[in-house]
């Protein structure tokens, strides 16, 4: 299709027009249609009715000129600016980090860094979920061969928001600051980070589109109607365990169900979750993990072994103090305050959880968080506050990671 | 410990104003929770140092706002799955908040924490009385066995004569597979 723009001179001129605008047959499309010699009359012309228009054109004496020579060029132009525009639009430059996205928008952004920042981030793809969705891992490396690497996991519970959030900002500011922060670039020039910003991706879903308080996998129960298991009761460490509150003489207490309709239920069997085993097997297979975090919410606090029983770990000493030195971190900035201690006299007996198996395995750096807040929106956390948390739980996992950079073990 | 009796607790804490970080109180309590009757909720005694902060103004703008209502307020979702909260449905969550207060304290034993995670529902009730009602069907947070219940909690309020909820009970959790 070609476009032209016809200068009538006169009256006449302008009628003659008119009286081309009545040929249907001609299709044409005029985008200025003829109405006073003062204005330009635009119209387009399907390419096999070209000729036609212009020896008439040219027999009354109307000049005209070509406004666009090949209609679908422009149009294939555009299509690919408005593509490029989009894939701009998508680039970590304008993805809101001060918002809840959906799991396709997270999967998006994880695609982007790896894209932008490909010459340290990288991203696998550890295995799939229970409805068949991938675990993508983000991997932050300058090179080497298997360093000892810092393992980062959120969204094990899909009803905390807050952590998958947290762990999408966490990512960009690892890769843009390696190079001009010294400790990150320190850091990443002697070891690894991987990063799980969505380990139970399923559940993820299911709490946007079904229910926003869904805590487990999405796993069938064989004999129940109920679905799910809580990922972190599955793991092995005191597996399945019933065990006594930290007080001795009160009766034994919950920690995690053997009911499947239970927000606790710990599954048939150790590992029998697809999203814990893929992230065991990760661990096993890498073989040098030196460090072991996850991000939990809410409560504010900030937890080392055990959670299975009430005994300390044989690190405690040590763990307590980078524990304290990252609290204090994450005070620096908003004032907001972690409390310190192991799981089990901190927040509650719990079997099965992912720091009780990392450190029995040998990871002796295994920390988690609870995030923002206390319980005045728990884990309706409003999205205000996502960059403000983010950015302080990063100076905690900052401190905890240059002590693991200093003290090779 | 004591004997036949339960357990007794003595605490010192700090109050933390949720609208208002800055302003904090000193607090003691003691708590008792009884051996035998389970249902009984836990004896409680406090003393708070100083005092509480003045609301006189903002609860009567409130009381005042929902009083000349055309039609009773009816919400949904707050705050929403964001944790948004419209600005105008804010002291409907702190009343919700101090309600949910007493609901726990009816239902706490030394194994449970109880949070208000959402109100799922809220229609006030027209009265011909001076208190303002509200029927609220909310999600609390049992972080122990990190179950999500629902209760329904009937609340009155009036700004002189403070909360008082009438009608609280456990809901069936429907068959959210």
């Amino acid at each position: 299709h070609q476009v032209l723009r016809i200068k009538a001179s006169n009256e006449e001129q302008i009628q003659k027009l008119q009286l081309l605008e009545t040929l249907e047959h001609l299709q044409l499309d005029f985008w200025l249609n003829p109405s006073s010699p003062a204005l330009p009359v635009d119209v387009r012309i399907p390419f096999h009715n070209l000729q036609a228009v212009k020896v008439f054109l040219e027999s009354n004496n109307i000049e005209y000129s070509i406004l666009i020579e090949d209609l679908q060029v422009v149009l294939d132009e555009e299509k690919q600016d408005m593509a490029f525009s989009r894939q701009r639009e998508r680039s970590t430059n304008t993805f809101d980090y001060g918002t809840y996205h959906s799991l396709a928008s997270i999967y998006e952004e994880l695609d982007n860094l790896a894209h932008e920042h490909s010459s340290i981030v990288s991203k696998l793809t550890i295995g799939e979920s229970y409805e068949k969705r991938p675990l993508y891992v983000l991997k932050f490396s300058t090179g080497g061969t298997n360093r000892p690497a810092i393992w980062i996991d959120a969204g094990i519970h899909s009803r905390e928001w807050i952590t998958q959030a947290s762990a999408i900002w966490i990512a960009r500011k690892i890769a843009s600051d390696y190079g001009s922060d010294p400790s990150v670039t320190s850091l990443l020039n002697k070891m690894d980070i991987f990063l799980l910003a969505v380990t139970n991706p399923d559940g993820y879903e299911f709490t946007h589109n079904e229910n926003r308080m869904w805590r487990k996998t999405r796993s069938r129960n064989q004999g129940s109607l109920c679905i799910g298991v809580d990922p972190n009761r599955n793991w092995d460490a005191g597996f399945g365990g019933k065990f006594l509150l930290c007080s001795l003489s009160v009766p034994t207490g919950p920690g995690a169900s053997s009911n499947p309709c239970s927000d606790s239920y710990h599954g048939p069997s150790a590992n029998s979750e697809v999203e814990v085993k893929s992230v065991v097997d990760f661990i096993k297979n890498h073989g040098n993990t030196v460090a072991f975090l996850t991000l939990h919410s809410y409560s504010q606090l900030l937890m080392y072994p055990y959670g299975y029983k009430c005994t300390k770990p044989a690190d405690y000493a040590e763990l307590d103090s980078v524990g304290k030195a990252a609290a204090s971190s994450i005070h620096s900035l908003y004032g907001t305050t972690f409390k310190v201690g192991n799981i089990c006299s901190t927040i509650y007996q719990a079997s099965g959880g992912s720091i009780d198996w990392s450190y029995d395995y040998g990871i002796k750096y295994s920390f988690a968080f609870e995030l923002r807040d206390t319980g005045n929106y728990g884990f309706l956390l409003p999205a205000s506050q996502i960059i403000p948390t983010a950015e302080e739980t990063w100076l905690g996992l900052k401190t905890i990671m240059e002590h693991v950079r200093d003290n090779p073990y | 410990d004591i004997d036949n009796v339960g357990r007794k607790y003595h605490l010192k804490l700090v109050l933390e104003d949720i609208v208002e970080k800055d302003n904090i109180v000193n607090c003691t309590a003691e708590i008792l929770y009884h051996l035998d009757n389970t249902n009984a909720a836990p004896d409680v005694h406090f003393e708070i140092e100083g005092e509480l902060k003045n609301t006189e103004e903002q609860d009567n703008i409130f009381y005042n706002r929902i009083k000349s209502l055309k039609k009773e307020l009816v919400a949904q979702n707050i705050p929403d799955s964001h944790g948004n909260v419209p600005p105008e449905m804010e002291p409907i969550r702190l009343l919700a908040q101090a309600a949910a207060g007493y609901v726990v304290w009816q239902n706490s034993t030394e194994n449970t924490r109880y949070e208000l995670a959402q109100i799922k529902r809220v229609r006030q009730v027209k009265r011909s009385d001076d208190y303002l009602e509200f029927d609220y069907m909310v999600l609390l947070h049992e972080f122990v066995s990190q179950e999500i219940i629902p209760w329904q909690m009937t609340v009155l309020w009036h700004p002189q004569h403070g909360v008082k909820v009438t009608q609280n009970s456990r809901q069936p959790k429907h068959a959210e597979h």
